[in-house]
């Protein structure tokens, strides 16, 4: 009961709801965040002793609250005062506390904490640090670790972007039901982000890093807060699947290996199962949105047994209706992997041609267009696409798996073997 | 006596658990019910999804409606159950009481005498 590990938990878990108040009271990051931390600092001397509150996020805030009062008070007697209806907010902390605890507004205060993270004046990597130190309570430590930079320079990161966040300003008033279907959007694709930083990288080490795992924990708050919206449920489902295949994504040498040589028994069923249900409940709704599509596409990897029983067609079809929500042509290009298996390479080859402009300095588009020329015999021309995506590969991964395709294309050159696909 | 023994606790501490927590928590609940199971007093027990993953059906006008997860804003969910067979109440609180001492987290567990059990057939 008085491990402090469980505590730590305890603050972990109640942190969101406990920052989102604070914020809300106090109007400054900075702010809610020491009083969050003075709350916690009190939380660890006391609870070992009288054990946890029945509420933990309600005694945090309520502690938080007067610890801030009291910094707010302090800095009145050194600093000018504070803008007028931050006082007048302090005033009647007696008379609305009880309304101000009784939980109603901490759905929009969760969604706002995270919306502030979201800013789109902040490029995406300072939105993932923030809202891993902000929301998430990361250490600035942790976050620099898993960004492979040095702890001053994320410090130096996060507190620019928290200036950016207090010089635009942010709504505190509660939003309405536009306002804050657009701040759900907003958000969740910020929760993506986040999640791609650790997934989409291609060196196993990232595995290791929270990422992945603090994203699905967003998620699964953010569908907590708002449990019938389809695309949220969609966005859960997604970040399961993907993260359910993380063991079998690279071998002993961490090398990359492709969904369709997966050893599926190390899929995680367990999220798997969760994320199937989760798509069955968002199709309910009829409301197809892009996260639940592509949560669709990947369920259907998942429920292959075998990569050969894939439902190439239904997944291309996905992803036209995916083409037509949310036209992009790295859409296209995915489309395109499904084409080749449902219709052969040149059918694939067509679609993937006329993207070279728009893709010309993106690795998979060269990787594919590599594979699928060396399918259909052209050697010559396949061996100049792979050169370009080694050139713009990202990590020594993505580099190491396209130098095995062009290994294998010098094998098969040298055999003199008749080109197998070509028409 | 039959008693279901339900487990409530705060779903969004108990996800926040990483992998190993949650190994730990599941193997040391493991070894107390596999005393009870080799006595032969242990019957089902469930761990379930997390209420973003439920449903709820309500009668309606008409028809039933579907709603999605349990919409009580309740600080704990209702997250597993066991059946176990205790010939006291005493003896369900100490099961009741080894599962809480297994797991760290700061749940409730609700002993309940089942009025009506149908043990089912294995699942497919």
């Amino acid at each position: 009961m008085t491990d402090p590990g469980w505590i730590d938990l305890a603050l972990t878990s109640a942190r969101p709801q406990a920052m989102g108040a604070l914020l809300r009271y106090f109007r400054d990051l900075d702010l809610a965040q020491e009083a969050f931390q003075e709350a916690c600092l009190r939380a660890l001397k006391t609870w070992p002793e009288k054990g946890p509150p029945r509420d933990p996020a309600a005694w945090l805030i309520f502690v938080g609250r007067n610890s801030g009062i009291d910094q707010v008070r302090k800095r009145a007697k050194t600093q000018p005062l504070p803008p007028e209806e931050v006082l007048s907010d302090l005033e009647d902390r007696e008379a609305d506390m009880a309304d101000r605890l009784d939980g109603a507004h901490y759905r929009d205060d969760i969604l706002r904490l995270l919306f502030v993270c979201c800013h789109p004046e902040l490029p995406a990597t300072q939105q993932i640090a923030l809202a891993l130190r902000i929301v998430s309570g990361l250490s600035v430590r942790q976050i620099a670790r898993a960004f492979l930079v040095s702890e001053a320079a994320m410090e130096q990161r996060i507190t620019r972007a928290k200036a950016r966040i207090g010089a635009a300003g942010v709504a505190f008033e509660t939003p309405d039901a536009v306002a804050r279907a657009e701040r759900l959007g907003r958000v969740a694709a910020m929760i993506y982000l986040v999640f791609n930083e650790g997934y989409s990288a291609g060196e196993p080490e990232k595995l290791d890093t929270p990422f992945c795992a603090e994203a699905i924990r967003l998620a699964r708050l953010l569908l907590m807060l708002f449990p019938a919206e389809p695309e949220i449920m969609g966005l859960t489902a997604l970040l399961l699947l993907q993260h359910a295949r993380r063991k079998a994504r690279f071998d002993g040498d961490g090398q990359i290996v492709l969904l369709e040589d997966q050893d599926r028994s190390l899929w995680d069923r367990g999220m798997i199962d969760e994320a199937l249900v989760l798509i069955d409940k968002a199709l309910r709704h009829r409301a197809p949105g892009p996260f639940q599509i592509q949560a669709a596409i990947a369920a259907l990897h998942a429920r292959a047994p075998t990569a050969a029983q894939t439902d190439w067609l239904e997944i291309d079809l996905l992803y036209q209706t995916l083409e037509r929500l949310q036209p992009s042509p790295v859409v296209t290009l995915n489309r395109a992997v499904a084409v080749s298996k449902r219709a052969g390479p040149e059918a694939a080859l067509a679609l993937v041609e006329p993207l070279a402009d728009v893709l010309s300095g993106y690795f998979y588009f060269h990787g594919l267009r590599g594979g699928l020329l060396k399918q259909l015999g052209r050697y010559a021309e396949a061996r100049d696409a792979f050169g370009k995506a080694i050139a713009l590969a990202t990590s020594t991964a993505e580099a190491a798996h396209i130098r095995q395709h062009l290994d294998s294309l010098q094998r098969e050159m040298a055999a003199g073997r008749a080109p197998s696909a070509a028409p | 006596m039959l008693y279901a023994v339900l487990c409530y606790d705060s779903e969004s501490e108990v996800c926040a658990w990483s992998k190993e927590q949650d190994d730990k928590v599941m193997a040391d609940l493991g070894a107390v019910n596999q005393r009870y199971a080799e006595a032969g007093k242990l019957g089902p027990v469930a761990r379930l999804m997390p209420t973003t993953a439920a449903v709820t059906v309500r009668k309606g006008a008409t028809d039933a409606i579907v709603m999605d997860g349990p919409f009580a804003e309740t600080k704990e969910q209702f997250l597993g159950f066991f059946v176990v067979q205790a010939e006291t109440l005493e003896e369900a609180i100490t099961f009741a009481r080894e599962l809480s001492a297994a797991n760290p987290a700061h749940g409730t567990y609700e002993i309940r005498p089942l009025q009506y059990f149908m043990p089912g057939v294995p699942i497919a």
